[in-house]
């Protein structure tokens, strides 16, 4: 069963075409992750799967049906997207974001309701933003701030969740934390999830369904344990690498090849 | 449980929510569920009253004082003579028209300033005040009305409308790029777009029969001055058209205070939105224009006075246009007692209080390291 399918797409901003002829098909229920080198177009792909950006050709599907047939507000609750860097008013606070993620769902004979309530709070509740609702946004950590806008996808309750670098800004330890809970969402609800991430590793951890792109293409799509292999790491980086596995989840790990570096020996300048 | 157990995570997705029911988000109106925040009713509510005073008192006071209770009966007819002529005639249109221009100016100022999320977005910096001035002049002087107020020119108003809806058109053109614009873009081009437009109403003035010029320019400094009904008339009615659009786009209005991928990820059709709400926002500042000239820094200082007031992160519609209707009743009173017998034109006053605020703006702007 395929939650989004791209097909034929040509992807462009002005004149300058990101991808041609480009295919695309992710599973639904599952956690795809896309990847790949700087500039490859994968946010760009994210952008034309949520409909913020128009293909010149060909077309995308949610479901079974196109995805332009969608109004705005349908499409909102059925696909919820994260952005790369989100934008909200000085000064807003936690709750009333995340209560933004209601919109959607809300008529002007029927706004704000219990039902809604609830959603907002178990959506904060659910990210561990509970304890901060009352707080500016602006006074938060990147990590925090990364959880609250995930919290205001959750709110939207849709079936689809799109992640532009969720990850980005954070140190480790807020990665895992964000990864580990796209991962519950996704066992505990079915949601199926598209995240653009830059860390292989991670990818590889996380990812049911991985698609590796270069230049506008997939090079290659499929469980990580089957698709990463040290010839496509050289094909899509351009790195030679080996690959081991992962003492904890099994799955693969992209270790580079290169200069082997013994820690502290040598002149600080040494290899520079 | 499957391969994701870095450490027993808590389960919590399957936190219950609280039974207990949550006062946090406002007070709900029936029967709709809409939310209000109690601070913000208040204010708002402040905010009317304050005007109302302001109304009260620039028909109260002046070089003949009527007493309020004298004033009350000139309204219903069984004043004296005099006080009936002074409130009915003089006082009451221009303090209508000034409460009417100040609301008109305080929503153009919010629902530009949402729109492009950038606080010194106004329609009297980014070159829609001046294409109505552009638009008013030429209508006054290629016009060649002869009436006797440079307000009265029948013209005029048609002629502000044009200038600023051109001006407005051409704003958005320029900024427009890659099938999509940003705020920021939109106010540098309307700066631009606000110099040469300038340029040409001096030009237009330069070349201008000396007494048509020195009429125009009392209309461009922005003067309440001689306004009767007709005046408040024609901004009831521009009102009465604008606000009920402006009320269906609240909103749209709210979502575009957010980034644009946002506001699209939560179902805005943005670029429509935008539009709207910049050509409500246009329509607004002209017909204010036409009617008052176009008075300086009210259509920028009262959406974020009032967002300051309510202590929201939104900037609040309504409210912002309660206190446009306050400042510029208060600047008028002040423009006609300050130097009485002398009458200053009310943007002279704008501009003496809202020039020190757009510095503090450009300063703190500048310290934060960003333009909104």
């Amino acid at each position: 069963m395929t939650a989004l399918l791209g097909e034929g797409l040509r992807l462009s901003y002005g004149d300058r075409v990101v991808a041609e002829g480009f295919d695309i098909a992710l599973p639904a229920g599952k956690v795809s992750v896309l990847v790949g080198p700087n500039a490859c177009g994968k946010s760009t792909a994210l952008r034309a799967l949520a409909r913020l950006l128009t293909p010149t050709a060909g077309a995308v599907y949610l479901g079974d049906a196109p995805i332009t047939g969608f109004s705005h507000r349908e499409l909102a609750r059925r696909l919820a997207l994260l952005p790369q860097s989100p934008i909200a008013p000085d000064g807003i606070t936690v709750r009333d974001l995340v209560a933004r993620g209601r919109t959607p769902h809300q008529r002007w004979w029927r706004q704000w309701s219990r039902a809604d309530e609830e959603i907002v709070e178990r959506a904060l509740a659910a990210t561990g933003t509970a304890e901060l609702a009352d707080r500016n946004l602006d006074e938060l950590s990147g990590g925090q701030r990364q959880r609250v806008w995930i919290a205001l996808a959750l709110a939207q309750e849709t079936p689809v969740l799109l992640l532009d670098e969720p990850t980005t800004y954070l140190d480790l330890a807020f990665q895992v934390d964000v990864l580990e809970l796209v991962a519950e969402l996704n066992e505990r609800n079915g949601t199926t999830v598209v995240m653009v991430l830059h860390d292989l590793n991670q990818a590889c951890r996380y990812a049911d369904h991985l698609v590796a792109m270069r230049a506008g293409t997939v090079i290659a799509a499929g469980p990580p344990t089957e698709v990463v292999t040290p010839e496509l790491v050289r094909e899509v980086f351009g790195l030679e690498c080996r690959i081991i596995t992962c003492p904890v989840a099994g799955t693969p790990i992209v270790v580079p090849e290169g200069r082997p570096r013994r820690g502290g020996a040598g002149f600080p300048s040494a290899g520079k | 449980m499957s391969v994701h157990t870095v450490r027993p995570a808590p389960d919590r997705l399957a936190t219950p929510a609280p039974a207990r029911r949550v006062r946090r988000y406002g007070w709900e109106l029936p029967p709709f569920g809409g939310l209000v925040r109690p601070r913000a009713l208040g204010v708002f509510a402040a905010v009317l009253g304050l005007a109302t005073a302001a109304l009260v008192a620039s028909v109260s006071i002046g070089q003949f004082a009527i007493p309020v209770d004298d004033v009350v009966r000139a309204l219903t007819g069984t004043g004296g003579a005099d006080a009936t002529l002074i409130v009915r005639e003089l006082r009451l249109p221009r303090a209508l028209t000034a409460l009417l221009v100040g609301v008109a100016f305080g929503l153009a100022g919010a629902l530009m300033q949402a729109v492009t999320r950038n606080p010194l977005a106004s329609p009297d910096l980014i070159g829609i005040s001046a294409g109505a001035s552009t638009g008013g002049v030429a209508a006054m002087l290629i016009g060649g009305a002869t009436a006797a107020g440079a307000g009265s020119y029948p013209t005029v108003p048609f002629g502000a409308l044009a200038g600023a809806l051109v001006a407005a058109a051409v704003c958005y053109g320029m900024a427009f790029r890659d099938g999509t614009i940003t705020g920021f873009r939109f106010v540098l081009v309307g700066i631009g777009v606000q110099g040469a437009l300038t340029a040409l109403t001096s030009w237009l003035l330069a070349r201008a029969d000396i007494n048509e010029a020195s009429r125009a320019m009392v209309w461009l400094t922005g003067s309440l001055n001689g306004r009767g009904f007709e005046h408040a008339w024609w901004m009831g009615l521009a009102l009465l058209c604008c606000v009920p659009l402006v009320l269906a786009l609240i909103r749209p209005y709210q979502l575009l205070q957010y980034g644009d991928d946002t506001a699209r990820a939560l179902g805005l059709p943005v670029d429509r939105a935008r539009m709207l709400l910049l050509l409500a926002s246009v329509v607004l500042a002209a017909v204010a224009t036409a009617a008052a000239g176009p008075i300086g820094f009210v259509a920028l200082a009262a959406p974020q006075v009032a967002r300051r007031l309510t202590g929201t992160a939104n900037l609040p519609l309504l409210t912002s246009g309660a206190v446009g209707a306050a400042l510029l009743l208060l600047a008028d009173l002040a423009a006609r007692l300050l130097l009485a017998p002398i009458e200053l034109p009310v943007g002279v006053v704008t501009g003496v209080v809202g020039a020190p605020y757009l510095m503090w703006l450009l300063v703190r702007a500048n310290r934060v390291g960003r333009a909104g």
